[in-house]
C-alpha cells in the first residue's frame, strides 16, 4: 500500500529509532512545565523491565510481608504473656519484641533504635541519595502497589489514557469500579495490620468479623483505611512534591560524591531521532523516545538533571537500558552516578566514587557507637529491678520510745515469666527493725512477685535511740538487700536514714 | 494599579519586594491545595452553626448539638461518681475493720483518704501528717485519743474542742493562771515531768513536785504519768511532747494549761470519706 506523503512524517517521529517506538509522554510534574493554578496533570507511568524494576519489586515484598505479616508471627512466652512476637501493648504498658520485653522505664531501646534509623537514613543519603524515598518510604511502597493494581485493571499507560479518554460505558465503569475497588481493599488491609500490632491479631480480627472491637481500633482502621487510599491511590507524586518535607531536607544531605540516578548528558546529547544505517558519529546516544518519562512514577524528565521532584526510583535506568540494547549502544545512559563524575567525563576524564569522606566516616561512627552502647545496654539488662523511693514528708518520724522511724516505698519489678519469691533485708544499719506493711506477723517473710508484674511494698525502717548516737549529722547510708529465693541472685539499692541532727 | 512584574527567567509574577537583589516570586499553590482552602472555608462555617462559637455580649452562640466544655467535664466527674459509687456502697456498709481487710476497699480508701487528707486535714497536720507544735504528728505511735482505726474514726467524726455534742474534751486546769498552784510548785511538778521521760532534772525539786503531781495530776495522767487515752491525757514519760518538752515549754503547760482544737467532720464530709480517711490515718504507720 502506497504512503502518503501527509502520513510519512507522522510516522517517522512516532520511531525514534528503527523499531523503537517515540512516547509521546510529557514530564507533566516538571516545575518548568506545571502550572500550579491549573488542573493538576495525572501521571500515567509506564511498566518498566529491569534490574531496578525487579530489586523494587523484591523490596516491595519484603517491606509490604514485614508490615502485614509480622502482628501474626507468635512467640511462645509461657502461659501469662501475649504469643505475639511483636506487640505494643498499650494497657499493659509493655513492648514486645521477640525475645525481648521493654518496659517503660526502658523506653530508650526505642530512642536508640530511632537514633540508629535516623542515622542510618542519612548515610544512605550520602552515600546513594534518595535510595530511601525511591525504593522503601511507604509513600513509594503503596504507591507503586496502587499502580501494578491499577495496571491489572486498566492496562497499562496507553490503555489507561485510552480509558480516561473514552465515555462511560459499562466496560469504563467496571474497570474504574475494579481499581478504586481493590485500592479500598488494600487500604483496609494496611489499617488492619497496623492496628494489629497493638492487640492480640487473632482475636482482633474476631472482634472486627463480630463488630465488637474497641472503638479506636475502628477509628485507626478509618484513618490508615483512609491515608492509604487518598495518598496511595489518587496523590502519589503529589505528596512527594508538595507535602512531603524530606525532598527539602536531602538536598543538604547528598554532594558531589553521592551516587544519584544521572542521565550522562556529556554521552546523550545531541539527543534526536535515530535514523537507519544513520552513524552514531558526532551525535549523542539519546534518541528522544521518551521511554524515560513514561515509566517515571513522579513525571519528570530525569534529563533536566536533578529536581526536587525526583524520587531516585531508578525506573528510568531500566527503561533507558532496555532501549539501548535495542539500538545497540552501551548501557548505561541514566544510571547511578555522582555529579563529580559526571562533571569529570564531560571533560572526558573519570572520577572514582570516593567512600571516604567526612560525613561518611562521621555518620559511620556515631551509629556503631550508637550501637554499641545499644548492645552494651541489652547485655547488661537485668530481670530484676528494684527501686526505693524514699518517704520524703515527713523525712522522718520520732516515736515515743526516742527510736526514729524512716518509710521507703520498695518496687521489686520481676522482668521473668514465672513467679518469683523475695526475701528484703537491708545492709549497713546497725540496729536496724523491718517492718514490711502486710507481713508484720512474719519475722522474715517471703514476698512473691507474679510473673512480669511489679510489687510494691510499704517498708518501715527503725532505729534505737542508742544506734542514732552512732549517725554523722544524723545520716546514714545504707541499702536494700533483695534476694530471689529461686537462684539467690542479689540486687541492691542504696538508700538514706534520716533523723534529727542532734 | 500598576501591572505586575514579570520575572525574566521563570516567567512568574514577582511581589515586588526586594531583598538585597533577590525578589520574591508570586509562585500560587496547586489547584488542589487552594480547593483545600475552600472544603476549609465551608467546613468551618458548618462548624459556627454546629459548635460555640462566637462572643455575644453576655454570652455567645450554642450551636445545635449544644457541646460544651463545662458539660464534659461535668459528665466525666459523673462517670467517675459512677465508678466511685461501687466501691462507696461497699464502704458505706462496712466498718472501717472490714475495709482494711479489704485488699481492693483498702486500695480505693488509701487512695481517696489520701485525696480527703490533702483537702481538709493537711492545713494543721501537715501534708505528710507529719504535724507540728500544737498539731500532733499522725505517723507516730503516740495517741491521745488511741490509735485504733475506731478510735480515730471516732475522733474524725466529733472532733476536739468542737461544736460536735459528742466532742472529745480534755480540760487541764491553768494551774498558775487560776492560782491553783504557786509558781514554786509549778516549777517543782515541772522538774517531777521532766525526771519521768527520761531528761535532766533536779532531783530534790522532783521529789517535791512527785508529791503535788500525785495530787493535782495523777487523776487523769496516772499515777506514774502514763496518761489516759479514755480522757485524752497525754503520757508523760514518753518522748513525744505536743506543745515542747523542754522546760520552759511544760512550765507553760502547766501554768496556762493547753486547749486544742479540732473540727468535727462529721456532717462536713460524708460518712464514706470519714471511714477512707480514718484506713488512711491509721495506715501512715502508727495505727494501732
Amino acid at each position: 500500500m502506497a504512503v502518503t506523503a501527509e502520513e510519512r512524517p507522522k510516522k517517522r517521529l512516532s520511531e525514534a529509532a528503527p523499531g523503537v517506538e517515540r512516547s509521546d509522554a510529557e514530564a507533566v510534574n516538571a516545575p518548568e512545565v506545571r502550572s500550579l493554578y491549573t488542573v493538576r496533570e495525572k501521571v500515567y507511568p509506564k511498566r518498566a523491565y529491569g534490574k531496578f524494576r525487579t530489586l523494587k519489586w523484591g523490596v516491595m515484598a519484603i517491606t509490604l510481608g514485614i508490615y502485614y505479616l509480622l502482628p501474626w508471627l507468635r512467640w511462645d512466652r509461657g502461659e501469662h504473656l501475649s504469643n505475639q512476637a511483636v506487640l505494643i501493648d498499650f494497657p499493659n504498658r509493655r513492648f514486645f519484641f521477640f525475645f525481648l520485653e521493654i518496659w517503660p522505664q526502658e523506653f530508650y531501646f526505642i530512642t536508640g533504635l530511632l537514633v540508629i534509623s535516623a542515622l542510618a537514613l542519612f548515610l544512605a543519603t550520602a552515600l546513594a541519595g534518595r535510595v530511601w524515598c525511591g525504593y522503601t518510604c511507604p509513600q513509594t511502597v503503596w504507591t507503586d502497589l496502587m499502580i501494578a493494581v491499577e495496571r491489572l485493571w486498566q492496562g497499562d499507560r496507553n490503555a489507561r489514557m485510552r480509558l480516561d479518554k473514552a465515555p462511560w460505558t459499562l466496560n469504563k465503569v467496571w474497570r474504574k469500579g475494579g481499581t478504586h475497588l481493590s485500592w479500598l481493599l488494600v487500604s483496609i488491609s494496611t489499617g488492619g495490620a497496623f492496628v494489629f500490632f497493638f492487640r492480640d491479631a487473632p482475636t482482633l480480627l474476631g472482634e472486627f468479623m463480630r463488630f465488637e472491637a474497641p472503638p479506636i481500633a475502628y477509628i485507626f482502621l478509618a484513618i490508615f483505611t483512609a491515608t492509604t487510599y487518598l495518598l496511595g491511590g489518587i496523590a502519589r507524586e503529589q505528596v512527594c512534591t508538595f507535602m512531603c518535607p524530606w525532598p527539602r531536607i536531602q538536598g543538604a544531605m547528598f554532594d558531589q560524591h553521592s551516587l544519584l540516578v544521572s542521565y550522562r548528558g556529556w554521552r546523550g546529547e545531541e539527543r534526536g531521532p535515530h535514523k537507519k544505517d544513520e552513524s552514531w558519529e558526532g551525535r549523542g546516544d539519546c534518541i528522544d523516545c521518551k521511554q524515560c518519562v513514561a515509566v517515571c512514577p513522579a513525571g519528570i524528565d530525569i534529563r533536566d538533571g536533578g529536581q526536587l521532584e525526583c524520587i531516585q526510583c531508578a525506573l528510568c535506568i531500566d527503561a533507558c537500558n532496555s532501549i539501548m540494547d535495542k539500538i545497540d549502544r552501551p548501557r548505561g545512559l541514566i544510571a547511578y552516578d555522582t555529579i563529580d563524575n559526571l562533571e569529570a567525563a564531560a571533560k572526558g576524564k573519570t572520577s572514582p566514587v570516593k567512600l571516604l569522606r567526612p560525613r561518611i566516616l562521621l555518620y559511620s561512627a556515631t551509629i556503631t557507637l550508637v550501637g554499641i552502647i545499644m548492645l552494651v545496654a541489652l547485655w547488661n539488662r537485668t530481670i530484676l529491678e528494684v527501686n526505693v523511693l524514699r518517704d520524703r514528708n515527713p523525712l522522718f518520724v520520732a516515736l515515743s520510745d526516742g527510736s526514729i522511724r524512716n518509710g521507703y516505698t520498695l518496687k521489686i519489678l520481676n522482668k521473668r515469666h514465672e513467679e518469683r519469691a523475695f526475701r528484703v533485708g537491708t545492709k549497713g544499719l546497725l540496729g536496724a527493725t523491718l517492718r514490711i506493711v502486710g507481713f508484720e506477723k512474719d519475722a522474715d517473710p517471703t514476698i512473691t512477685v507474679v510473673p512480669d508484674d511489679l510489687r510494691a511494698l510499704r517498708i518501715y525502717v527503725t532505729l534505737p535511740e542508742a544506734s542514732l548516737q552512732k549517725l554523722k549529722d544524723g545520716v546514714s547510708e545504707f541499702d536494700f538487700i533483695v534476694t530471689d529465693l529461686g537462684d539467690t541472685s542479689t540486687v541492691r539499692n542504696d538508700t538514706t536514714f534520716r533523723s534529727p541532727v542532734r | 494599579m500598576t501591572k505586575p512584574e514579570i520575572d525574566e527567567i521563570t516567567g512568574v509574577e514577582t511581589t515586588d519586594h526586594e531583598w538585597d537583589g533577590i525578589k520574591e516570586l508570586n509562585n500560587p499553590l496547586p489547584r488542589w491545595w487552594l480547593w483545600v482552602l475552600y472544603v476549609s472555608i465551608i467546613w468551618s462555617i458548618g462548624y459556627w452553626i454546629v459548635m460555640p462559637a462566637w462572643p455575644l455580649i453576655s454570652s455567645h452562640t450554642k450551636g445545635v448539638i449544644g457541646y460544651s466544655q463545662r458539660l464534659v467535664v461535668a459528665r466525666s466527674l459523673e462517670d467517675a461518681k459512677q465508678a466511685q459509687s461501687v466501691y462507696l456502697e461497699k464502704i458505706a456498709a462496712a466498718d472501717p475493720a472490714a475495709i482494711k481487710a479489704d485488699p481492693e476497699l483498702l486500695r480505693f480508701s488509701l487512695a481517696g483518704g489520701e485525696a480527703a487528707f490533702g483537702d481538709n486535714c493537711a492545713p494543721c497536720h501537715g501534708r505528710g501528717a507529719q504535724g507540728s507544735t500544737g498539731y500532733p504528728n499522725l505517723n507516730d505511735d503516740n495517741w491521745l485519743w488511741g490509735g485504733t482505726l475506731e478510735d480515730i474514726h471516732q475522733t474524725l467524726k466529733v472532733g476536739i474542742r468542737s461544736t460536735h455534742e459528742d466532742t472529745r474534751v480534755n480540760p487541764m486546769p491553768a494551774f498558775g493562771r487560776d492560782k491553783i498552784l504557786e509558781p514554786a510548785q509549778i516549777s517543782d511538778v515541772t522538774e517531777f515531768v521532766l525526771s519521768i521521760s527520761g531528761s535532766e532534772a533536779t532531783a530534790e525539786a522532783a521529789t517535791r513536785g512527785k508529791a503535788i503531781f500525785a495530787e493535782q495530776c495523777s487523776a487523769c495522767h496516772g499515777e506514774g504519768g502514763k496518761g489516759n487515752m479514755e480522757l485524752g491525757a497525754p503520757n508523760l514519760t514518753d518522748r513525744i511532747w505536743l506543745y515542747g518538752g523542754d522546760k520552759a515549754a511544760i512550765t507553760q503547760t502547766i501554768r496556762n494549761s493547753r486547749a486544742g482544737v479540732m473540727p468535727a467532720w462529721e456532717g462536713r464530709l460524708s460518712p464514706e470519706t470519714l471511714k477512707q480517711l480514718a484506713v488512711y490515718v491509721h495506715s501512715l504507720g502508727g495505727g494501732q
